[in-house]
């Protein structure tokens, strides 16, 4: 019974925040637009930096660029449902989620279920543009499932980060708060060559940032010879933690507000 | 000797532009810290490209420095764009227009702030380049024509702004114009000469793209020298830039009063 009103708490959020995604342009097409863009100009314009002497990535500069471009859309496809998070606030529509469902925190699982459905869209399009502009695909079908639920861990920790902080702000403008250390995070790590090839201070940086992990396990799965599994697996799995308890902890703070 | 009515008017806006840019942190932190932000990251991250044949320089600070100029030129768009809009939200450009108030006085004045932010930018990422070990291969007065292509630059894309805000009248339409520009940012020779960029379709583009001469005017100061055919295209197309966003904004305030 319990567990019934829970998913059906979560069901509503979701659809609501699926429809709403799904039937505004302003929404749906810079999820679209932005990592398609990024994937056409990092694969295509730096696709020379693969002669460097050093780069070792036999599966090609497209799909080395496609794991970092699949990642990014995962991370900032959970900033944008946490942007949609802060909007319901601002509009007073969360608080009527609060005043309806019996187990708030369902309501974080409804943003959290529609943060996966958009980035499953826009995945699917970005496989699609990714095979039609040839990138080559050495891993098996195993590998693929490994890389995808990676991405759909980055995607849940995101949207409880960006939740957490919009949950606490109950305001759009703290958009850049929840935007600009993903960012970095994400642009600290081996973005356009291996971690080898990075010297100084970004490789200093890039060694202790858990996304290096990540990318280095997504684009071990795509080129079927996947590294630092475990190392990834539990990076993602421990930022989703924290960032579920971050999450609660912005839940109770918008109830003890009032919103 | 009393000033002609048309420089009181200038005076008078573009003291209000600069005064209302320097007092919003808002605008002007992320048009320094950003643009730095992607520089550090891109010299790191993108160093292995001078080990390419053919790279024109050893230092891919040096290299990437002329990108800032660029971006910095881009978030002019927005903040020029954004006060304006704001001006027409609020009714403020209304009362303007009751005055006796001359179109190329308003257009003028209002881009005196993202000029005096644009020498902001362009001082500031100098100092951070020569700070960081940039080469400045034209020497000091290389610098001086920095500056003033950033300068032109600036007033061109301010203008689109301009123009943006006019024909809309929404900050939240011109804000939605920032991404667009980094289409054209991203899709040039940002990253890579355009003789290393070994993927046919996205050389095309960035050989028909603007902003790949404007960065490429900034970057043969830093990397060459005096480069007299990248700074005439570099000057060339940022003075067009200009003139194309300034007369836009013309026909659009206007349109934009006679509405009113």
């Amino acid at each position: 019974m319990s567990r019934a009103r829970y998913s059906t708490v979560a069901r509503a959020v979701a659809w609501r925040t699926i429809h709403n995604f799904l039937h505004n342009p302003a929404f749906l097409v810079p999820s679209i637009i932005f990592p398609l863009f990024f994937f056409t100009a990092f694969a295509g314009g730096l696709s020379a930096i693969s002669r460097a002497p050093g780069f070792d990535f036999p599966t090609g500069y497209t799909a080395f660029q496609f794991v970092f471009v699949l990642l990014q859309s995962a991370a900032f496809g959970g900033v944008f449902t946490g942007f949609g998070i802060a909007r319901d606030f601002e509009s007073g529509f969360a608080r009527r989620f609060m005043i309806t469902a019996p187990h708030r925190t369902a309501i974080i699982g409804g943003y959290a279920l529609a943060a996966m459905t958009r980035a499953l869209f826009t995945w699917t399009l970005l496989f699609a543009v990714a095979l039609i502009a040839g990138m080559n695909v050495d891993g098996n079908g195993v590998d693929l499932f490994g890389l995808i639920l990676l991405a759909m861990i980055v995607n849940i920790a995101a949207t409880l980060w960006a939740g957490g902080m919009a949950m606490r702000f109950r305001t759009i403008q703290a958009g850049p708060l929840m935007q600009i250390p993903v960012f970095l995070v994400l642009f600290l790590s081996p973005v356009y060559v291996p971690l080898d090839l990075l010297s100084g201070w970004i490789h200093a940086l890039a060694t202790v940032n858990p996304a290096t992990a990540l990318l280095d396990a997504g684009r071990g799965f795509i080129s079927g010879d996947p590294v630092k599994v475990a190392l990834a697996f539990a990076a993602g799995l421990g930022l989703a933690l924290a960032f579920s308890l971050w999450a609660v902890r912005g839940l109770r703070s918008a109830e003890a507000a009032g919103s | 000797m009393s000033r002609s009515p048309l420089l009181i008017q200038v005076g008078q806006l573009a003291r209000r532009s600069v005064l209302r840019t320097l007092r919003q942190p808002g605008q002007i932190v992320p048009s320094l810290v950003f643009p730095i932000f992607l520089l550090a990251v891109n010299s790191g991250g993108l160093k292995a490209a001078t080990n390419l044949p053919g790279f024109p320089t050893h230092s891919y600070l040096t290299f990437a420095l002329a990108i800032p100029f660029m971006q910095g030129a881009l978030f002019s768009v927005m903040n020029a764009g954004t006060d304006l809009a704001r001006d027409i939200e609020t009714g403020f450009l209304n009362r303007l227009a009751l005055t006796p108030l001359r179109g190329t006085a308003l257009l003028t004045g209002l881009l005196a702030g993202v000029m005096v932010l644009g020498l902001l930018q362009a001082g500031t990422f100098l100092l951070v380049g020569w700070a960081a070990g940039a080469g400045f291969a034209a020497g000091v007065p290389g610098v001086l024509v920095i500056v003033a292509l950033s300068l032109v630059m600036t007033l061109g894309f301010g203008a689109i702004g301009l123009f943006a805000a006019l024909r809309t009248g929404s900050g939240e339409a011109v804000q939605g114009l920032f991404p667009v520009f980094f289409v054209f940012l991203f899709l040039s020779s940002m990253s890579l000469p355009r003789n290393l960029i070994q993927t046919d379709w996205f050389r095309e583009i960035a050989t028909y793209n603007p902003v790949s001469y404007l960065v490429e005017g900034v970057r043969s100061l830093l990397v060459t020298g005096w480069d007299g055919e990248a700074l005439a295209l570099g000057f060339g197309i940022a003075a067009a830039v200009a003139v194309v966003g300034m007369t836009a904004a013309s026909v659009a305030l206007r349109s934009r009063l006679v509405r009113t």
